[in-house]
C-alpha cells in the first residue's frame, strides 16, 4: 500500500575535487513509497532550490536500471539493500517511517570526486580501450549464421556482458577492485567464437591497464558479487584468471 | 521554397549502389587531413564515430554522460528489424521497406527506407561480428521474434537488452579508435551552439559539465545524433539528460526542423502513479507477442482483474483488428488505450490503464519459458509496481517514447546548412509519421555504420571551404552569446525551480499535443506556452555557480529550449490539418477512429525555419512521391 513516510537524511557534500567533505543532515518529509530514491532526491533538491541552497549533485540518467550512470552508496551498500537492484530502481517503499538514510559516493583510489555524490570513473572507460572488443573494422563481416554458437555459450556470454558500468563493484571491494567489472568483459568475449584470436592479448592488456590505474586486487570478498546490480557472477573473475594465466603461458604476447 | 531531398535517379532498388559509385572518394592518405566533429555517441554517433575513424578521418566525439557507454540507446528493449529471412517466412528488403514506409503512415522518403531495409541485413553480420550476444536457437543460429506492424519474425534480440549490447558492440569499437588515437573523447560535454562560417557548418561550442568552462572545437563537418525531443512532454520513457538543445540550437542557426509534431506514444508503458514522479518505465513491446491486452466489458467495473470472468472481459485490439490482433502497430494500439480509458474502461487506482495478461501464454507454454524471454521485463515491472506479472495481469498505459520528427536531412543525411550532417533520431527522415517497433536501433546504426561513411567523404571532397581555426570571429561571436544566456539564466533568481516550469509545459503538451490533438486545444497550447515562456525569463531560480558542475544551470538551459522549440511543434500540429501516424487531429477521422490522411494537400514534409524570437517560423515543404508503394488507407484489420 502506498503511504508517506518522513525520513531524515545525512549526506556527503563535497564542493570539488580536492575540497574537504562532510555529511550534512536533511529532512525529507511526506516521501510517497512508491517514489524511486532518486525521486526522493528529487524533492530534496526542490526544496533546496526553493530555500536558496545549493542542490545535492549527483549523477542519474535512465532511471530504469541499465544506464549504469547513477549509484551512491546507502547505508553502508553500494545502490542501497536490495539484492540486484540500481539506485534509480530502489523504491522508497523499502524504508520506513523515520529512518536514517546515510547517502554517500563511491570511494575508491581510481574514482575521484567530482562534487558531492558525483564521481570520476573514466578508469573504467580507461580499461575498456585497453583491450575490451573484437578488432573488427565496419563493413566486410561474414554473414551472422556462419557462425553458430551453441545457445548455453550464448547465454553464458549474454550473462557477462548484462554488466552496467556503474562501478558498484569497485565500491563494495574493501580493495577497491574492479575485477568483476574487467572480468565480465574478458568472459564475455573469450567465450565467444569472435573474441578467441584477441583473447591472450586481451587479457594481458586489460588486466595490467586494470592494476596501473589504482584499482586493488581480488581477495576473494565476495563483496562484488553481492552488491552488482545485474548480479554478475564471480565465476567471471576466475575465467578471467585463467585466460590471464593461460596468456602468460603460451601466448607470444608480452 | 521547395526542399530537395537530392534522391539519385533510377530504380530503387538501384539507387544506393549507383549513387554510392558516384559519390565522390577522398583519397586514404588525404582522410587523415579531415577533422570530423561527432555530437552524441548513442547507436548513430557511436557507430559513426568508430567507422569514420577506422576510414582515417579525425574524429573528435562529444557526449554529455559521463561515459560514451551511456547514451539512451542503451535502453531499448525488445530488438533490431534485418530482412534477414532467416524464419523463411517470407520476408524480404522490399517487405521491410514496405511495412515501414505503411507502418510510418506514407510520410516517410522512400529512398532513404530503400537503403535503410538493404542495409539492415549488413548491420547484424556487423553486431555478430563484434561479439554481441544475440540470442540463440539451440542448433547455434540467431533467434528472432516478431514485433508490432509486421507479420513476419525479423526481429533479432538480446533477452531484453538489445539495445544495451549493441550500443556496448559501437562502444567497444569507438573504445577500440580511441586507443588508437583516431578519435578524441570529449565526455560530460554539452553542445550549446553550431557555429556557421559562409553558410557551412564549422565547429561547436560546449560547456564542460564538470569546470563549467565553454570551449570551442573547430573542424571541416560536424555530425548531430544527439537523439529525440520526447523531454519536452516532461514524463516521457526517455532518460533524464535526452533534449533538444543541440538540435534546436542548430535550427536557430538556419537548419530547418521538419515534423516537429511527429511524436510516438508507445502503448506499453508502466502508468503514472504521483506528481512528483520523475520519468515513464516502458515495457517492451515485444510483451505484446504473448501478452494479452484487455479491459472489463463494462465501464466502471473496478473488481480485481481475477475476479472478472472471461465472458465480462473485452479483448478490444483482438476483436477490432482480426488480422494483427495485439500486435498492431503503436500509434493504434496507443490510441484504441485511451479510446477504451476515455469510455471509463480503464483500470488500476486512476482509471488509466489497461490490462496486459499472460495468463494464456503461461498456462500454454510454461512459466519457464516465459521467463526466458521476458524474466528481466517481469522482474523491472515488479520493482516499479510492487506486483508479480506471473500472478496479475501487469498494468500499462501509453506514454512519449520517441520523435519521428527531427531535423530535416537530403538523402546524404546532410541538412540543408552544408556540412551538417543528423543521424538517429535526430534526424526526421525514415519513420515518416509513426515508427515501427524494433526499427530505431536499426536506423540509428544504419546511418552510422553504412550510410555516414559514404556520403561525408563526397561531402567532403566535393566542396569547398575556407581554412578556419577556432580563432575566427564567429566562434567568438557564438561563444558569447552561449555565455550571455548562461549569465541571463543565473541571474534571474525568481521564485519557481525549473522542474516546475517543465512539469507545466509538459502536462499542457500531453493534454493537447498528445495523443489526440484538436485546433482548439493546440492554440489554447500555444497561448498557455508563451505565457509561460515569458515568466520562465522573469521567474525562473536557478541557484549555483556558472563555473561549476551545476545540474540546476544545465537543466535550465535545456527547459528553455524546450519552451522555445515547443512553439514550432505546436505550430506544425496546427498546420497539419489531417491526421496520420501519432498525429492524431480529431477533426479527421474515419468512421471507425482512425487516423484520416489527406493525401492531396499533406503528402509532404513540413520543414521549419526558424526566423527570430517572438516571430512565426517559416515553413517549407518537401513533396513526397510514392512510385514503389502505393499510398492506401492502413488497415490493420
Amino acid at each position: 500500500m502506498t503511504k508517506n513516510i518522513n525520513l531524515t537524511l545525512k549526506v556527503w557534500r563535497q564542493k570539488g575535487p580536492n575540497l574537504k567533505g562532510r555529511l550534512e543532515t536533511y529532512n525529507a518529509n511526506d516521501i510517497s513509497t512508491d517514489m524511486s530514491f532518486l525521486e526522493m532526491i528529487d524533492v530534496v533538491n526542490e526544496q533546496l532550490t526553493i530555500e536558496d541552497k545549493e542542490p545535492i549533485a549527483f549523477d542519474h540518467d535512465c532511471r530504469e536500471g541499465i544506464c549504469g550512470m547513477c549509484g551512491a552508496v546507502i547505508n553502508g551498500r553500494a545502490h542501497g539493500p536490495e539484492k540486484g537492484t540500481t539506485l534509480c530502481q530502489l523504491h522508497m517503499r523499502h524504508f520506513s517511517d523515520n529512518d536514517v538514510i546515510v547517502i554517500e559516493p563511491w570511494r575508491a583510489r581510481a574514482f575521484k570526486i567530482i562534487k558531492d555524490l558525483v564521481v570520476d570513473r573514466s578508469a573504467l572507460d580507461t580499461i575498456i580501450q585497453a583491450g575490451g572488443y573484437v578488432s573488427v573494422n565496419t563493413g566486410g563481416a561474414q554473414d551472422a549464421n556462419s557462425i553458430l554458437i551453441p545457445q548455453e555459450i550464448a547465454e553464458l556470454a549474454m550473462d557477462a556482458a548484462s554488466c552496467i558500468g556503474c562501478g558498484a563493484c569497485v565500491a563494495a571491494c574493501p580493495n577497491a577492485s574492479a575485477m568483476l567489472f574487467t572480468s565480465a568483459k574478458i568472459s564475455q568475449l573469450a567465450l565467444l567464437p569472435q573474441g578467441k584470436p584477441e583473447a591472450a592479448r586481451r587479457a594481458i592488456a586489460m588486466v595490467n591497464v586494470m592494476d596501473e590505474l589504482g584499482f586493488g586486487n581480488c581477495t576473494n570478498e565476495k563483496e562484488c558479487e553481492a552488491e552488482c546490480p545485474k548480479e554478475i557472477s564471480i565465476i567471471n573473475i576466475a575465467r578471467m584468471n585463467r585466460e590471464f594465466l593461460k596468456a602468460g603461458l603460451i601466448s607470444t604476447v608480452q | 521554397m521547395q526542399l530537395d531531398g537530392k534522391v539519385p535517379g533510377g530504380h530503387i532498388s538501384e539507387k544506393w549502389d549507383k549513387y554510392r559509385f558516384d559519390l565522390k572518394l577522398v583519397n586514404p592518405a588525404n582522410k587523415r587531413k579531415f577533422d570530423i566533429i561527432v555530437v552524441g555517441t548513442g547507436l548513430a554517433g557511436g557507430a559513426a564515430s568508430a567507422s569514420l575513424a577506422e576510414l582515417g578521418y579525425n574524429v573528435k566525439t562529444f557526449c554529455i554522460q559521463d561515459s560514451p557507454r551511456r547514451a539512451h540507446s542503451i535502453a531499448a528493449q525488445g530488438g533490431i528489424n534485418a530482412a534477414k529471412n532467416y524464419p523463411n517466412d517470407g520476408d524480404s528488403v522490399w517487405r521491410l521497406f514496405y511495412d515501414t514506409v505503411k507502418g510510418g503512415d506514407f510520410r516517410a522518403r522512400e529512398a532513404n527506407v530503400y537503403r535503410l531495409s538493404q542495409v539492415s541485413t549488413n548491420i547484424i553480420d556487423q553486431c555478430v561480428a563484434q561479439g554481441v550476444p544475440f540470442a540463440r536457437e539451440y542448433g547455434g543460429l540467431l533467434a528472432n521474434r516478431s514485433f508490432g506492424g509486421a507479420q513476419v519474425s525479423r526481429t533479432f534480440y538480446a533477452r531484453g537488452q538489445t539495445g544495451q549490447q549493441l550500443l556496448l558492440g559501437a562502444y567497444s569499437a569507438l573504445s577500440r579508435q580511441i586507443k588508437a588515437g583516431k578519435v578524441t573523447m570529449f565526455p560530460r560535454r554539452e553542445m550549446l551552439d553550431l557555429v556557421v562560417v559562409n553558410n557551412q557548418a564549422r565547429g561547436i561550442i560546449v560547456r564542460n559539465l564538470i569546470t563549467g568552462e565553454l570551449e570551442s572545437h573547430d573542424a571541416d563537418a560536424v555530425v548531430l545524433s544527439t537523439g529525440g525531443y520526447s523531454n519536452v512532454f516532461f514524463l516521457s520513457t526517455n532518460a533524464m539528460a535526452c533534449n533538444v538543445t543541440a538540435a534546436f540550437r542548430a535550427c536557430k542557426k538556419g537548419a530547418f526542423f521538419a515534423n516537429p509534431c511527429f511524436t510516438q506514444i508507445h502503448p506499453t508503458c508502466i502508468p503514472v502513479h504521483g506528481t512528483f514522479q520523475s520519468k515513464l518505465t516502458l515495457m517492451s513491446e515485444s510483451l505484446r507477442n504473448d501478452g494479452r491486452v484487455w479491459v472489463p466489458k463494462n465501464p466502471g467495473d473496478k473488481r480485481p482483474a481475477n475476479q472478472i470472468p472471461e465472458s465480462e472481459r473485452d479483448y478490444y485490439l483482438e476483436n477490432k483488428y482480426p488480422s494483427f490482433g495485439n500486435l498492431v502497430p503503436r500509434d493504434v494500439a496507443s490510441r484504441n488505450a485511451k479510446e477504451q480509458c476515455d469510455i471509463g474502461k480503464g483500470v488500476g487506482d486512476t482509471g488509466l490503464a489497461v490490462y496486459l495478461d499472460f495468463e494464456e501464454a503461461i498456462k500454454r507454454d510454461g512459466q519457464s519459458v516465459i521467463e526466458k524471454k521476458y524474466g528481466n521485463l517481469f522482474q523491472m515491472y515488479e520493482k516499479i509496481t510492487a506486483d508479480n506479472p506471473y500472478e496479475t495481469p501487469m498494468m500499462i498505459y501509453p506514454a512519449i517514447h520517441y520523435t519521428m520528427g527531427g531535423l530535416w536531412v537530403d538523402y546524404n543525411l546532410m541538412s540543408n546548412l552544408e556540412g551538417l550532417f543528423v543521424l538517429g533520431e535526430a534526424n526526421f527522415s525514415d519513420h515518416g509519421a509513426n515508427r515501427l517497433g524494433a526499427s530505431a536501433l536499426m536506423q540509428g546504426l544504419a546511418d552510422g555504420y553504412f550510410v555516414i561513411p559514404y556520403t561525408i567523404g563526397g561531402y567532403l571532397a566535393g566542396t569547398s571551404r575556407k581554412d578556419i581555426t577556432t580563432d575566427h570571429p564567429a566562434f567568438k561571436d557564438a561563444a558569447q552569446v552561449v555565455n550571455e544566456r548562461i549569465n541571463k539564466l543565473l541571474s534571474i533568481n525568481g521564485k519557481r525551480t525549473v522542474d516546475d516550469f517543465h512539469r507545466d509545459l509538459g502536462l499542457t503538451l500531453w493534454n493537447h499535443c498528445g495523443m489526440a490533438r484538436n485546433e482548439a486545444g493546440l492554440k489554447k497550447a500555444k497561448e498557455h506556452i508563451k505565457g509561460l515562456r515569458e515568466e520562465f525569463w522573469q521567474n525562473v531560480k536557478v541557484p549555483g555557480d556558472e563555473k561549476d558542475f551545476n545540474q540546476s544551470l544545465e537543466r535550465a538551459g535545456r527547459v528553455a529550449d524546450f519552451l522555445e522549440f515547443s512553439e514550432i511543434m505546436v505550430d506544425d500540429a496546427l498546420e497539419r490539418k489531417e491526421s496520420c501516424g501519432g498525429h492524431f487531429n480529431e477533426a479527421y477521422q474515419t468512421g471507425e477512429n482512425e487516423a484520416l490522411r489527406d493525401d492531396e494537400n499533406f503528402c509532404h514534409v513540413a520543414a521549419w525555419e526558424f526566423k527570430g524570437e517572438n516571430n512565426k517560423p517559416e515553413m517549407h515543404k518537401e513533396p513526397l512521391v510514392f512510385e514503389n508503394v502505393k499510398l492506401t488507407q492502413r488497415s490493420y484489420k
